[in-house]
């Protein structure tokens, strides 16, 4: 069920993978999370759905979209990434960032952009 | 000939640099930037779920309008530039998203993706030609060494981008060159500066700006310069500031010699 959410969210079939670990060594968010761009493509592929929800890697994605440039099989790790996290978001009450959070995030240079695309990545 | 013109969010405030100073010299270079009416935010970041219709919206009113006003809209932000571009090839290769996003706005024409979405940078090679401006700099900034912050994202994924080699650039090299300056190779101008994770985890934000500031000083850049006006945050506001960063805009004015006329 879980795993038919991701594909339809993603529109990515994670069985192409071929395990070379491009992606990984791209990723300039390895060391920030648990599981890295390869495994967690693979436990898309074997339903480790719950635990990717609950792991913090998910926001630490930056969507630089290296993974997908490399990747030698158009896989789209990222697209994964983006799917697990709104998997998560998109339930009652599970944003990962709230309108009353902001004003202590701001400063005078803050540009609107980074409040923009922190809200698309971070809630509903 | 004058450009229907996207500026975004960012550029009528923080960014106000790199639009201010992208117009002049673009109306030097005789390619006045005309701003398309009633434009929405784009988002700041492309909607990679392919269920989301909602987010898509903004940016399908930008490039309908400019569809009727010659077929080109320009950008100068890398972010709007990376999202109105995507969201065109949407509209253009993916039936289900085109289908619902036209039944949704009811425009008197569907749109079909048929808007060209154009970096400014693109217009100066291909338009202008780097030949071309070289022969309009009336202050050249000889002897300068600077280094291109391309980001992630005017480069990737370069199969709907197309606007440079994803891994070897050289259009901000070029304009560098043009305008009189000496360009600086360094190997993270590529690598993402961790962008809006700036709000999220600031320390993580701080720690990848300061590896690539670190990387171009290193390699001899005296100054950065870029197209996001996110990138311009976070390689000032959270680096130590060793090495300063300008919109490409506020260099080509100065080359253009168009600084004093700011007032």
């Amino acid at each position: 069920m879980l795993m038919d959410t991701i594909a339809a969210i993603s529109g990515v079939n994670p069985r192409k993978c071929m395990r070379c670990g491009k992606c990984s060594g791209s990723c300039p968010a390895y060391d920030e999370m648990e599981y890295h761009p390869h495994q967690f493509v693979s436990m898309v592929e074997s339903g480790r759905i719950e635990e990717l929800m609950a792991s913090k890697g998910i926001y630490t994605c930056l969507s630089c979209f290296a993974c997908i440039e490399r990747c030698p099989r158009s896989v789209e790790p990222a697209r994964l990434i983006e799917a697990v996290r709104l998997a998560v978001i998109r339930q009652q009450g599970k944003n990962h960032l709230t309108p009353e959070q902001i004003p202590q995030l701001l400063d005078e240079d803050l540009p609107q952009q980074a409040i923009t695309s922190a809200f698309r990545k971070y809630k509903r | 000939m004058t450009y229907p013109y996207f500026p975004g969010c960012t550029l009528k405030t923080k960014g106000a640099e790199l639009d201010a100073c992208g117009r002049k010299a673009a109306e030097a270079l005789g390619f006045p930037l005309e701003e398309i009416p009633d434009w929405q935010c784009c988002g700041a970041v492309y909607p990679l779920a392919k269920d989301e219709i909602a987010t898509r919206l903004s940016s399908v009113r930008a490039l309908a309008a400019s569809r009727e006003q010659g077929g080109k809209l320009v950008t100068l932000c890398s972010a709007c530039y990376h999202v109105l571009k995507r969201v065109n090839g949407d509209m253009r290769n993916d039936d289900d998203i085109r289908r619902k996003v036209n039944n949704y706005l009811e425009l008197e024409l569907p749109y079909f993706g048929e808007t060209k979405v154009l970096h400014y940078l693109e217009v100066l090679r291909d338009t202008v030609g780097w030949d071309e401006l070289k022969k309009k700099v009336t202050k050249p900034l000889t002897g300068r060494k600077i280094g291109a912050y391309y980001g992630c994202l005017l480069l990737r994924p370069s199969r709907e981008l197309g606007f440079d080699d994803p891994e070897n650039p050289s259009i901000i090299e070029d304009f560098i060159r043009a305008i009189g300056a000496e360009p600086v190779i360094y190997a993270m101008r590529n690598e993402c500066c961790g962008g809006y994770t700036t709000m999220e985890n600031n320390t993580y934000a701080a720690k990848q700006a300061q590896k690539i500031v670190d990387n171009a000083r290193n390699c001899g850049a005296e100054m950065l310069i870029t197209a996001c006006p996110l990138c311009m945050y976070n390689l000032t506001k959270n680096t130590d500031g060793s090495v300063p960063v300008k919109y490409f805009t506020e260099l080509l004015a100065e080359a253009l010699g168009l600084e004093e006329q700011n007032g």
